[in-house]
């Protein structure tokens, strides 16, 4: 069951402290698309992703998935049983757990207490689990506490933790930090499949992984976006580079 | 001189004489000679309570310089005559009860006289009512001392005798006097007294009068005016007196509770400032270091016992012992807390939870090491002069010393606090550590001792809290426990790290615990507060002033 | 296959403190009844009526600390008020136990127990009836605690007060019950308590077999409550508890609604520590305010870090010792007991974050080769707990 829901995002304002975080920040992610978001720091990208999370409570502004869903009217978890998942930009898997536990906990499904307390994993399940070890290549470590992985492991057991969600909207925030470069080419080709079924916002920093992905690129400064386009219209847009000095 | 020479009516004449020619001023136109003052003494000495009483007159009327020493003696049963020679002697005050000599003062030169064993001596008795007569006899001498004070008191001692002559004393002092408030004084007793009187023109004016009063009595009397006796009619008969008095008593109504409810505040005010002194330490520690210190009650109660040991250790000043107490329970305190901090603190950073339960193991030692050096019981510690007694702002209003003391005491250690955090190098390098402990590190500011030093500033002012605290309850090992809560309640309901927050919080706990007082009890009131707090917690789950920024959001 | 080595990991995983624990619960079962009923009074190994309270109070306390592993080692919150549940549980029971004196009191009211007559009470307070019926006794055992602990907590969680505030505010709660229930005018018997029962649904109180019933009745309780907890923590409930411990907001994020859980546990947890406090009254007989009192809440949470936390045979291991060490010492040498509790507070904190069981099931670690988990206790902790 593909995505059919667009994200849009209309004149989004926050401020923190009377610092302006985001400005109101506009954007359309359509179904089934592969955006990028960059930006050089400050200029709100993980806060856009809190607000659409639910995490951050905006000063003035909407977001909404698909004509019907008011994602400011939700909290957290009942975002994410929309259909949004999120990768954060520091991994931030349960140490104590499994590799595996990690994931079977992402599970996409009934998330009631009394349904968790009884319910036993069908072996369907328990073959996607497999399915998503293999993808992100943790099958070896499935039976280690997720808090004695690798950085890079951990990324990757985040990415696998958020497509065990099976979510319509992939949010994923600086998925390649720390990788080496062959993690990069498998963590592009993952994302670029993904794409279609799923819609896909990806935030990054490394621009070469970002040419590698990207159809359309967003790019934000001082919580606004100043330019929008394919990536190489976008890196010859002279306020780019004013405000990249260069990338 | 013989009896009889006195007993004649020479003696009522000269008198006479002497009535007609008295002023009011302190000094009086002729002098008796003493042999007459003298004589009017040795009647004394055989006078019944009644003659007594009249004796007691003439004295004061005899305008002789001694009368009122001998007066005063007399009521504090300082008069005494020898049973050998009939002559009347003061005596100075004794010492001890049990003294079987006395010094005698002469009743003319009023210089010692040698001594006496107290069975050759005979004491001139008094009984309540010459005591009383004594005591306005003596007013009427104050009325004309150069001390307000001392006039003030005069009038109101007159005022609960208040018969013709002494009415008539008053309105001719009311003529002369200059100071507002003994004049004051005078007219509301003069008025008060007019209340009872016959004529309704005087009695509107006496009302009148009154009306800006705040005094209890001036209360009652003008609301016996509007009750209604059993038969239905009312007991003041002219209807614009019970109009005026109906008026005159809202007024004054309004205004004691306007000022009954300044007392409540101060009286809150005070209580909150003591929560403040204990909560700013731990708003510090929490703050800059994330840790909740159960042994901060501790720590204060160390400061208290300071201040005991102090002021044991200089028994004969009272004065100053507890001027030296309040650095001294610092530094103890001080000490300590940075010996918790270094040997059991700096291990476990960044488990909040262990910590609590670490501090408190510690809290439990402390209060078992306190009971055993100085075992379970109460002990006092005295309030210096200075800062005892207190202040009547009017009669509706008056305030403790001590415990505005604790109040000023307060805002000073508040002060001094902002500006150590503000504009030292330590505040600079503590607010640093508190922001971003690892961009800290990072600039080179030692953070280890950093947070040694502010866990020491924290306790420090733990400990001078002791100090407050021993000046308003009994000293023992528990005390840390019974404010430890309160303290607890005013960081979460202030806002955790933030200075204003504990000061707003703790004086605003204080001020609402004394509020419900008087209504729910002291239990209750303490339920009701920390239900409330409670509840606003839901509210606003880091409290008044939280901490903002991406910073906090680890806690 | 992966499949299969999933399966025999996760039998290797499964602790033997399980079995550790519920033997060790079976023979005293069977042991210290023998040992006071069966062997005569003068024999060195009889068990006093005394030494039957005393096991039977421990039994309580490892149930209190039951609950507290369940709500602190596993979903991380630490409750400083959870005696405030045991105390609740305590007080159903007295209040029944009080009704059941009926005329035998010293005033001899049929209706009125003896506190209420001495303070001039002329009725009954509203809240006490039905507690003449052990029924309804039982219901309230339950129902008291888990009702303020579902106020408590829905308000509390749903507001997000997590770490160090919360605990603050359970400390609060606890304290403020205790001044309340030290009232006279409470109707709960005030400094004074309940005490002097004569007997439990037509059982003498003084009979030394009854007094075993109880303590057979309490090991069972702490039994199949232990039972039940391990099945929560081994269920995905129990992860996702563990998970919110460790990671609350991304718990949430996964989809998860972090206060319905603790909300759950927290009422259970409460629930347990009331059973405890009920059971605990009669064998003890009496029941007073200093139950709520915050240092007992604060003495059963470190009976479960001594035990080691997150393990629940840990938390109830921690209790029994604790105990008998106290009942040791403040027969010995009282004062030093709170020299020893704070010491034990200290220590066990900065050197056995996991609690003796942590201690112990290191070393056993250690030895087996082809263990492939790798346990954090060397480690400081970097997350809240």
């Amino acid at each position: 069951m593909s995505v059919s829901k667009s994200l849009d995002v209309e004149n989004l304002t926050v401020s923190f402290d009377g610092f302006k975080a985001l400005n109101e920040l506009t954007l359309r992610i359509e179904p089934g698309e592969l955006r990028c978001i960059i930006g050089p720091n400050g200029a709100g990208k993980t806060t856009m992703m809190d607000v659409i999370t639910g995490k951050t409570r905006p000063d003035s502004g909407t977001v909404h998935f698909g004509p019907k869903l008011n994602l400011l009217a939700l909290t957290e978890p009942e975002i994410a049983q929309a259909g949004i998942g999120r990768k954060f930009q520091k991994p931030t898997v349960f140490e104590q757990l499994t590799v595996f536990e990690n994931l079977e906990l992402a599970l996409a499904g009934n998330k009631s207490f009394l349904h968790t307390l009884f319910v036993r994993r069908t072996p369907k399940q328990e073959s996607r689990i497999y399915e998503v070890l293999e993808i992100i290549g943790l099958s070896e470590q499935h039976q280690a506490l997720a808090g004695t992985l690798a950085h890079g492991q951990k990324q990757w057991l985040e990415i696998g933790m958020l497509l065990m969600q099976e979510p319509e909207l992939l949010l994923v925030d600086e998925p390649v930090a720390g990788m080496t470069p062959q993690e990069i080419e498998r963590t592009a080709e993952l994302l670029q499949s993904l794409a279609g079924e799923h819609s896909v916002v990806v935030v990054e920093h490394d621009m070469d992984f970002v040419r590698s992905i990207a159809r359309r690129v967003t790019v934000l400064h001082e919580g606004r976006v100043i330019a929008e386009g394919e990536m190489e219209h976008v890196q010859q847009d002279s306020r780019v580079i004013e405000v990249y000095l260069g990338a | 001189m013989t009896k009889s020479l006195l007993r004649t009516g020479g003696q009522w004449l000269f008198l006479l004489l002497l009535l007609a020619s008295r002023g009011s001023g302190p000094l009086l136109a002729q002098s008796p000679s003493d042999a007459t003052f003298l004589a009017m003494l040795g009647q004394l000495r055989d006078a019944t309570f009644d003659d007594k009483d009249k004796i007691v007159d003439q004295l004061a009327q005899s305008g002789h310089p001694n009368a009122r020493a001998v007066l005063t003696a007399m009521l504090e049963d300082r008069l005494y005559f020898r049973n050998d020679n009939q002559m009347v002697f003061l005596v100075k005050a004794a010492a001890d009860e049990n003294t079987t000599t006395l010094d005698l003062i002469d009743p003319i030169t009023l210089k010692p006289a040698g001594s006496a064993s107290v069975d050759s001596l005979t004491k001139i008795g008094t009984n309540n009512h010459l005591r009383r007569v004594l005591q306005t006899t003596l007013a009427r001498f104050g009325l004309s001392s150069a001390d307000p004070s001392v006039r003030l008191d005069a009038v109101q001692q007159i005022e609960q005798n208040l018969d013709e002559g002494n009415m008539k004393l008053l309105h001719d002092r009311a003529a002369v006097e200059t100071n507002s408030k003994v004049k004051d004084e005078i007219a509301t007793a003069l008025a008060l007294a007019a209340l009872d009187g016959s004529d309704a023109q005087a009695r509107l004016a006496a009302i009148s009068t009154l009306r800006h009063s705040v005094r209890q009595d001036a209360l009652n009397k003008l609301e016996a005016l509007l009750v209604k006796s059993p038969d239905g009619t009312f007991v003041e008969s002219d209807e614009r007196v019970r109009q005026a008095a109906a008026v005159a008593v809202k007024s004054i109504s309004r205004w004691r509770a306007f000022y009954s409810g300044c007392e409540t505040m101060f009286f809150g005010l005070s209580l909150g400032s003591v929560l403040v002194l204990i909560a700013i330490g731990l708003a510090i520690t929490f703050g800059v270091m994330g840790v909740i210190n159960m042994a901060h009650g501790e720590l204060m109660m160390l400061g208290a016992y300071t201040t005991y040991v102090v002021q044991t250790a200089m028994p004969n000043h009272g004065e100053t012992s507890i001027l030296v107490a309040i650095p001294a329970a610092f530094i103890v305190a001080g000490l300590m807390g940075i010996l918790i901090e270094r040997s059991i603190i700096r291990f476990l950073y960044g488990r909040p939870l262990e910590t609590l339960l670490a501090t408190f193991g510690v809290s439990l030692i402390l209060q078992q090491l306190v009971r055993s050096i100085f075992t379970a019981l109460n002990r006092s510690v005295q309030t210096p002069a200075w800062m005892s007694g207190t202040l009547e702002l009017n009669q509706a209003f008056s305030i403790t010393y001590n415990r505005l003391y604790i109040i000023i005491f307060t805002i000073l250690v508040f002060a001094a606090l902002f500006v150590v955090l503000k504009r030292t190098r330590l505040g600079l390098e503590i607010r640093a550590v508190s922001q971003n402990r690892s961009m800290a590190k990072a600039m080179g500011i030692r953070s280890e001792w950093v947070d040694a030093l502010t866990f020491g500033l924290g306790s420090g002012i733990a400990g001078m809290a002791g100090v407050a605290l021993s000046q308003l309850t009994n000293v023992n090992p528990n005390l840390g426990q019974s404010y430890i809560i309160d303290s607890f309640m005013v960081v979460v309901f202030g806002g955790v790290g933030n200075l204003w927050g504990a000061m707003v919080g703790g004086l605003s706990m204080g001020v609402v615990n004394e509020l419900l007082e008087p209504y729910a009890g002291a239990v209750l009131a303490k339920i009701a507060v920390l239900v409330a707090l409670i509840l606003f917690i839901q509210a606003r789950p880091r409290g008044l002033f939280p901490p903002t920024g991406r910073a906090s959001e680890n806690q | 296959m992966a499949q299969r080595q999933y399966t025999l990991w996760i039998s290797a995983r499964k602790d033997s403190g399980t079995g550790w624990f519920l033997g060790a619960l079976a023979l005293i079962v069977v042991v210290v009844p023998f040992l006071n009923l069966v062997v005569p009074a003068l024999s060195p190994i009889h068990i006093s009526a005394y030494g039957l309270t005393l096991v039977g109070k421990y039994l309580c306390y490892a149930l209190l600390a039951l609950s507290i592993d369940l709500i602190w080692g596993y979903c991380g919150i630490l409750s400083l008020g959870q005696a405030a549940f045991f105390a609740l549980g305590g007080y159903a029971m007295g209040m029944y136990l009080m009704r059941e004196i009926g005329p035998r009191g010293v005033y001899g009211d049929p209706v009125l127990p003896d506190f209420m007559v001495f303070l001039n009470w002329k009725s009954l307070p509203w809240f006490w009836h039905g507690f003449n019926h052990f029924a309804f006794a039982l219901l309230m055992m339950i129902l008291a605690p888990a009702s303020l602990a579902f106020a408590f907590g829905w308000f509390a969680f749903r507001s997000r007060v997590t770490g160090v505030y919360l605990s603050i505010i359970t400390q609060a709660l606890t304290y403020a019950l205790m001044l309340a229930f030290f009232r006279n005018d409470m109707g709960f018997g005030g400094n004074n308590g309940f005490t002097d029962f004569k007997d439990i649904v037509g059982f003498d109180l003084h009979s030394d077999k009854v007094h075993v019933v109880l303590l057979v009745i309490t090991a069972f309780m702490l039994g199949a409550s232990y039972l039940v907890c391990r099945m929560i923590v081994s269920s995905r409930a129990g992860r996702v508890i563990r998970a919110i411990r460790d990671a609350e907001s991304r718990t949430r994020f996964l989809g998860y609604r972090v206060e319905s859980y603790k909300l759950w546990i927290f009422v259970f947890s409460a629930v347990l520590a009331g059973i405890a406090g009920a059971l605990y009254v009669p064998q003890i007989g009496i029941i007073n305010p200093s139950e709520f009192s915050p240092i007992n809440s604060i003495e059963a949470v470190i009976w479960v870090a001594v035990g080691g936390r997150g393990t629940l045979y840990g938390a109830a291991a921690g209790a029994l010792l604790v105990n008998y060490a106290k009942t040791y010492f403040t027969s010995t040498i009282p004062e030093a007991w709170y020299y020893a509790l704070g010491t034990l507070f200290v220590l066990v904190t900065l050197f056995l974050p996991r609690g003796i069981v942590g201690l112990l099931s290191g070393r056993v670690r250690k030895q087996t080769k082809k263990e492939p988990l790798r346990i954090q206790a060397d480690r400081p902790e970097p997350s809240r707990k």
